[in-house]
């Protein structure tokens, strides 16, 4: 078998776990912990009963939801570095329009409307760096960086109108207008609120791969990402292709507030997306921007985030966030030395 | 109040107003002019914000260790430099991609300084109170009035000393115009016989060092670490670096205006100006500056470009 084809997708992402895994069982005996024990109750604690599964799968939803966002840019040549505040941003439009329709939208209506209001928020949230660098060639990391931290502050000001007095959250919405839990099914996932809003990440992702493999649009989006001179040549308006790629990848963030607002809490609160953006930008890469490899990648950073709740009682629960980030960046060394090795085998 | 009341008072409300902006823009100036010189270099450095927190936890425990706060002043450049190697080691050396391993230090850089807050200070929140850098006392500097206290603290002075060394090494040293020509034209200046790695690096541990007296500052100020506390600010640092055009006056400049609308901020607190919309102006500031509505803002060539000797 040709090693290109399972080396590249597989070797990266298992060298950067295990070197995580390593440099961690130091940081667990500098503090007088023995990783064995840490390492293994954090497996059993996260894999050992349904309840752990839901949590692993609930943790992993919002992951694919920016992973896919952060995916599609890359497929284009862009860095959407602001799906953090994509995501943030449409999860509270999906608070206040929820909580501003619920009088007069019967719930299911109202459900299906609020996903819909989310994506178009998050597109054309979006949408501001795509046109920004199409027409001015503005760079669209630092633009997504700003854009970041201007969502923070607009919802500050929305919030002053939106949410309930002396709170940081909006209203909350009537139950028929969420999206059911899946312990409603399966009774063993009880206590978790994992919910539907995982099937739409799949159909999330059985979306994306249509769109990139299956559609004419998709491969003029995939070659302005591989070769954009080349791409123009050949008769693909490049910039056009920038700015829907990033309104594409924005809906996606737009839908992160689905597993939260919708499917959780009922309401958008202040500051809970907690970093699932950036998280996406590592879920994309590890996944190598595939749907596949995207959901296998939010799936390992659930179960490392729920896995820090297992563990606290052993070692600060904040292990979890420096293997994150050892993951991050042991695997594009390591993909770049594959590539080199591969180059020189060729 | 008669005229000349008024107009001292006047004077001493601008007085303060500049002193506090003096004070907020230090971590700013201090993080701009790394950025500046590591992106000069080529090397887009998007990690000020963990080379902060790191640094800034590394003053508080060498401080609390040692009495020092100058031993923490060290520690904290120290560990700066560290960060920045790491950045460095990656993207330089394995070529990594730039931005990707600005994000990964960041990420890295929350969960070290909380487990370690937890771990050494048994809090999930804030270090104990450490030592602050005793003030100098420079005969005609302290004096002033309005603005002695703030240039009687020792980062300020250095910071100011700094701005200018860092325009005149990048503008008027032969070691700037080297590092000027691997961000522009790697190839060009390896002709040259350069060593494109070694400059980049330097580029690179030089905003590490910067960035560690920026982390320094923000725990000597506060007297204490406290969890994520750079908030933000190596980004604000990186906004400020490109309104300031890649050039550490220009960067510094840019962060007296930054500062400036965030001493606004804190002073016309509940007033009729919505804060939030001051506290956007650094960020809206940087998207029309790179848009070109303020005259274009141009990065170096090779900026974000890994050089690769074995291509040419």
């Amino acid at each position: 078998m040709n090693p290109r084809a399972w080396v590249r997708p597989l070797v990266p992402p298992l060298l950067a776990v295990a070197v995580a895994l390593l440099m961690g069982a130091a940081f667990i005996v500098a503090v007088g912990q023995d990783p064995r024990l840490v390492y293994g109750t954090m497996l059993a604690g996260v894999f050992g009963s349904a309840y752990g599964w839901g949590q692993v799968l609930f943790k992993a939803t919002p992951l694919v939801f920016t992973g896919l966002a952060v995916a599609v840019g890359f497929r284009a040549g862009l860095f959407n570095i602001g799906a953090e505040g994509q995501a943030y941003i449409s999860a509270f439009v999906m608070g206040w329009a929820g909580a501003a329709l619920a009088p007069h939208v019967p719930g299911p209506l109202l459900l299906v409307l609020l996903l819909a209001v989310g994506m178009a928020a998050g597109a054309a949230y979006a949408a501001v760096p795509g046109l920004l660098k199409a027409r001015f060639g503005a760079h669209e990391v630092i633009n997504t960086i700003m854009l970041n931290f201007v969502a923070t502050a607009l919802v500050n000001y929305w919030g002053h109108s939106a949410f309930v007095r002396e709170t940081v959250r909006t209203p909350g919405l009537p139950a028929a207008a969420m999206l059911p839990r899946l312990d409603a099914l399966w009774p063993a996932l009880r206590g978790s609120p994992v919910n539907a809003s995982l099937l739409l990440a799949v159909l999330a992702g059985v979306a994306v791969g249509l769109l990139l493999w299956r559609t004419s649009f998709g491969y003029e989006l995939r070659a302005a990402g591989l070769n954009p001179a080349a791409a123009e040549y050949g008769g693909v308006r490049v910039p056009g292709v920038w700015v829907r790629a990033m309104a594409i990848s924005g809906a996606l963030a737009g839908l992160v507030g689905a597993n939260f607002v919708l499917g959780y809490k009922g309401y958008f609160e202040s500051g809970f997306t907690a970093g699932v953006g950036f998280l996406g930008i590592a879920v994309a890469l590890l996944g190598r921007t595939h749907p596949v490899g995207v959901a296998v990648a939010a799936l390992f950073f659930g179960a490392l985030s729920q896995g820090g709740l297992v563990i606290n009682q052993l070692v600060p629960k904040e292990l979890v966030e420096i293997l994150q980030g050892i993951v991050i960046l042991v695997a594009i060394v390591a993909h770049e030395l594959v590539e080199r090795w591969l180059r020189r085998r060729a | 109040m008669s005229a000349a009341a008024g107009e001292a008072l006047g004077v001493a409300v601008l007085l303060g107003f500049l002193a506090q902006t003096l004070r907020i823009s230090v971590p700013y100036a201090l993080g701009a002019m790394g950025c500046a010189y590591s992106e000069r270099g080529g090397v887009i450095n998007i990690a000020i914000e963990g080379i902060f927190l790191n640094s800034a936890l590394a003053y508080t425990l060498a401080a609390h260790f040692s009495g020092n706060a100058w031993l923490g002043v060290v520690a904290a450049v120290a560990a700066g430099v560290a960060t920045a190697a790491l950045h460095a080691l990656v993207t330089v050396t394995f070529r990594a991609d730039q931005i990707t391993s600005g994000l990964g230090i960041n990420i890295l850089a929350v969960g070290l300084t909380r487990f370690v807050l937890k771990a050494v200070f048994h809090s999930s929140s804030n270090s104990s109170r450490v030592e602050g850098l005793p003030d100098w006392n420079l005969p005609g500097l302290s004096a002033l009035p309005g603005l002695g206290p703030v240039l009687s603290t020792p980062l300020v002075l250095i910071t100011i000393a700094l701005v200018a060394a860092a325009w005149w090494v990048m503008f008027r040293t032969p070691f700037g115009l080297r590092l000027r020509s691997v961000g522009e034209h790697p190839e060009a200046a390896a002709t040259l016989g350069l060593s494109v790695t070694r400059l980049r690096y330097a580029g690179v541990l030089v905003s590490g060092a910067l960035a560690g007296l920026g982390g320094a500052w923000l725990a000597s100020d506060q007297h204490s670490f406290t969890d994520q506390m750079s908030a933000g600010r190596g980004y604000i640092a990186l906004a400020a670096m490109i309104v300031g055009k890649w050039n550490p006056l220009g960067g510094a400049l840019a962060c007296l205006l930054f500062g400036a609308a965030e001493t606004l901020q804190i002073r016309l607190q509940g007033s009729a100006v919505p804060n939030e919309f001051l506290q956007m102006l650094p960020y809206l500031v940087t998207m029309l500056v790179l848009a070109g509505a303020v005259g274009r803002a141009r990065p170096p060539a090779a900026d974000g470009v890994p050089y690769d000797p074995e291509e040419q």
